[in-house]
């Protein structure tokens, strides 16, 4: 009836288990006891969950991703003070079989839950409203990959107090993941957490793609198109190709555990190179389609609060799109170790140093754009200059290990740990809660506390330094990864340092959560109201409209007529929202149940495979399958705001903005 | 083309636009390319790879595969006369067309599992050899896709026989199944000349 499922699979034998259990029982009762006490179930339902609007589901994303750090870096402090501790005939206190699930959902949710998720959560935020568009191209399908990425992190939530989750490090190599070493529960976690992930991740991709191929307002030729969007643009592009084969890759481990195939399995002629060849040919992408858009965030920001025209906008795209190509021409310097040869290494070590040719094309357009402007050093300036030297150092730490001489010692020591926490800490995350910074007053109408703002950028910088500076020495010093306990004392001391780096980081979260919180406390005050859409004098085209923009976006489609539209607007004095009028009746999609019923569905049926509770699963895949056809069948499923309703939610803007300017 | 005036009404100010729907499920079919790719790939890495189990050339046989092609070829041409139905407005005809090409890949479909059937009952199932894990999870993976696109299928003609007209949004789900059906026709060509031909001689 219930498969393999039994209470002994409820790890109430592991205390910490037990008591994080606790915690989110408790605030999960508080939460949950909150909304209902103020009754806002049917608001929530109704203007959230089953929302098509693009700004909502960015909100959604971006809450997702919080969640999901806080998880990500609980995890994460709590491996740091493992090896703090466990030396020197001293075990920890983390046994390895728990330790091990440790690193492998830390990797996974820090990539697959905080970093995608807060990326696409920017990408809906921005992309339709900069380049003119009402919404995306396919609203239901954003609600549908919201609600797959969200029951994926559901999924993986439960693991922790339902079985336990993979050992096998955050992409399950085999033959360790298969069947004959890994027999538990742990890998079909993870095999399905991605995949239902990745269904929603792959519609995103083809989505904005569309959106930005179909929908650019009148006037946007490419070469006109904000750089963001350009680099969502090729992000979208790396996912599209990228994903189908992680698709493919974790669909055949998941054969070769569900069917016994022989993939990857040590005997029946499997090869488990290949499996790593196939999961870098998504995984090198993967960390491009991340990077992207965060130099993306920092081409917005930059030009803004240097109060000058982006350096070499040119030269930026076609920089992006270098990288997109060249992103798929180096997956093998994952695996150096291999044994392919020395041409084939040589090669693959070149195209990688090749790629810090367009990044450095890029930094330089930074440091050119800010050459000569009014810098201000609002706090997204703080992440942006943190980011140009943090990520600076990255690259060349990545070019080291491009060298496959150098790579055959340094692979898989810290030193390659340091290397991605790096690039993706100070690259990736720097770079999308700079544009949190920037971008929040346009999704909620007001902005956020830059003193707390700049607090948390402080400690994350220092912190991220002394947690993962020690850890190149230790790469140095021989210390691979993944140890769960050591006897070296040279090591010691290093390891103390990075653990205080994790406190500083921990800091620096206390300061975001803060700064949330003051800013919410105090978003009615008049200097954090953000009255006229445009709070940082800003370029492109999304700081035209409202903040929050109108569920339409604009009440008359832009048209453009420069690079940095909205600028060149102000500049000539066209009035870029057409205030006045004549409005037409604008046509809109209706919100839908189906996207959440596609989760809903879809979370059964994977909890049902994972514990091969073969009925359910057959219930998850007949209620997926019916959710979508009852879906196509509908007819209603959009509607018309008359020219009146629009007139007046423009007029009172209008009226606001004169009062503004009265005072 | 139902999705070229989406495109023009994308430049027009007061014009709702639809939404780029046949581009966009054009997209996502290229993404589907990329899977058949991978497992494509994956096939010929594998392709010699028997563990001391049975070859290709000693478990494939012509005849049952001419038929299947055959089927699936000629399912590919009614569907076509189906979209010339349709763009006539002729619903009933549609139905008419849209059935036949539901029975001939329903055939397809039964002469596949019959041959797994077959293969499994002589011990040359998947889990036999990482050749035969590669051969069956690259048929069957376009096996599934062909067995959804008859439930696509019976979705539309259901679907179809509650209309009088066949309206833009209906003409854009039949161009999807369209393209669908067709690419799959054009995967199985691949998969009979490069997995079966290519074991075989």
């Amino acid at each position: 009836m219930l498969g393999r499922l039994s209470f002994a699979d409820i790890p109430v034998d592991v205390p910490i288990l037990v008591g994080t259990f606790a915690g989110v029982a408790v605030i999960g009762i508080a939460v949950l006891a909150l909304i209902t006490y103020y009754g806002k179930w049917g608001y929530l339902w109704k203007e959230w969950f089953t929302s098509v609007d693009h700004k909502r589901l960015a909100v959604m994303y971006i809450v997702l991703a919080l969640v999901a750090l806080a998880r990500g870096f609980a995890d994460a402090i709590m491996m740091r003070t493992q090896l703090a501790l466990a030396y020197a005939g001293n075990p920890g206190y983390l046994p390895p079989h728990h330790y091990d699930q440790i690193f492998s959902a830390h990797g996974t949710i820090m990539i697959f839950f905080l970093a995608m998720a807060f990326m696409t959560g920017l990408f809906n935020l921005v992309v339709p409203l900069q380049i003119g568009a009402r919404d995306v191209a396919f609203p239901f399908l954003n609600n549908l990959s919201f609600w797959m990425t969200a029951i994926a992190f559901i999924l993986i939530n439960i693991s922790l107090f339902i079985g336990e989750f993979s050992q096998c490090g955050w992409l399950a190599y085999p033959p360790l993941s298969e069947t004959q070493f890994s027999p538990g529960v742990g890998v079909d976690y993870y095999i399905w957490a991605v995949q239902l992930s990745g269904v929603g991740t792959l519609l995103t991709g083809v989505n904005f793609f569309v959106t930005i191929v179909k929908m650019r307002a009148p006037g946007m030729t490419w070469m006109k198109v904000p750089v963001f969007t350009w680099t969502a643009f090729c992000a979208c592009v790396l996912i599209m190709v990228a994903f189908p084969v992680l698709t493919v890759v974790l669909g055949m481990l998941g054969l070769d555990r569900y069917l016994g195939m022989h993939f990857f399995t040590n005997d029946g002629g499997g090869n488990q190179m290949l499996y790593l060849s196939l999961i870098w040919t998504w995984g090198h992408p993967e960390v491009y389609i991340l990077i992207l858009p965060a130099f993306g965030v920092f081409s917005e920001v930059v030009p803004t609060f240097s109060r000058k025209p982006l350096f070499g906008y040119a030269t930026m795209v076609y920089a992006t799109c270098a990288i997109m190509v060249l992103s798929f021409l180096v997956w093998l310097h994952h695996f150096f170790t291999m044994g392919a040869g020395a041409d084939v290494n040589a090669f693959f070590g070149i195209a990688t140093m090749v790629i810090s040719i367009p990044t450095g094309v890029k930094l330089f357009n930074w440091l050119f754009t800010m050459y000569k402007g009014r810098v201000e050093f609002h706090a997204t300036m703080y992440w942006a200059v943190g980011f140009m030297i943090t990520f600076t150092i990255g690259g060349m730490t990545g070019v080291m290990m491009a060298i496959p001489a150098a790579d055959f010692v340094l692979h898989n020591s810290l030193f390659l740990i340091a290397h991605f926490h790096n690039v993706i800490i100070g690259g990736v995350y720097f770079g999308y809660v700079c544009g949190m910074n920037y971008w929040f007053p346009k999704a909620l109408g007001f902005k956020l506390n830059e003193a707390w703002g700049k607090a948390a950028f402080w400690f994350w910088f220092v912190g991220f330094y002394v947690a993962f500076m020690p850890l190149y020495v230790l790469g140095f010093d021989g210390m691979t990864r993944r140890l769960n306990h050591y006897d070296n004392p040279a090591w010691h001391p290093w390891l103390l340092i990075a653990e205080v780096g994790a406190v500083l980081v921990f800091c620096g979260i206390a300061c975001q959560v803060i700064q949330l919180y003051v800013s919410i406390r105090d978003r009615n005050l008049p200097q954090n109201v953000d009255v006229t859409g445009d709070p940082w004098n800003a370029r492109s085209l999304e700081w035209s409209t409202s903040s929050p923009p109108p569920i339409y976006n604009f009440a008359i489609t832009p048209h453009v007529h420069d690079l940095d539209a909205f600028m060149h607007d102000k500049e000539n004095g066209i009035d870029t929202r057409g205030a006045g009028g004549p409005y037409a009746p604008i046509h809109m999609p209706k919100n839908t149940a189906a996207g959440f019923m596609v989760g809903a569905f879809s979370l059964v049926l994977g909890f049902a495979a994972i514990w091969y509770i073969w009925w359910l699963a057959a219930i998850g895949l007949i209620g997926v399958f019916a959710t979508v056809i009852i879906r196509s069948a509908n007819q209603d499923v959009d509607y018309y705001i008359p020219a009146e309703e629009v007139a007046r939610i423009e007029n009172e803007h209008s009226r606001k903005l004169m009062v503004q300017a009265a005072e | 083309m139902a999705h070229d005036t989406t495109f023009h009404d994308a430049h027009s100010d007061h014009e709702h636009h639809a939404p780029p729907t046949v581009f966009g499920f054009w997209v996502y079919l290229m993404t589907d390319c990329i899977i058949f790719g991978t497992l494509f790939a994956v096939f010929a890495t594998f392709r010699n790879q028997y563990a001391g189990g049975p070859t290709g050339k000693e478990l494939f046989e012509i005849s049952g595969l001419a038929m299947e092609t055959a089927l699936l070829l000629v399912s590919s041409i009614t569907y076509g006369f189906g979209m010339i139905a349709a763009h006539k407005g002729a619903i009933r005809s549609v139905q008419l067309w849209l059935a036949i090409t539901f029975l001939l890949g329903l055939g397809f479909v039964g002469l596949e599992i019959n041959e797994f059937a077959h293969l499994i009952g002589e011990g040359a199932g998947p889990d036999r050899s990482a050749f035969l894990s590669a051969f069956f999870t690259l048929v069957s993976t376009h096996g599934l896709h062909v067995s959804c696109g008859l439930i696509w299928i019976v979705t539309l003609v259901v679907q179809l026989s509650r209309v009088t007209e066949i309206s833009e949004r209906m003409m854009n789900k039949l161009t999807m199944l369209s393209l669908f059906w067709h690419f799959l026709d054009i995967v199985w060509i691949c998969v009979f000349s490069f997995v079966y031909l290519g074991s075989m001689i």
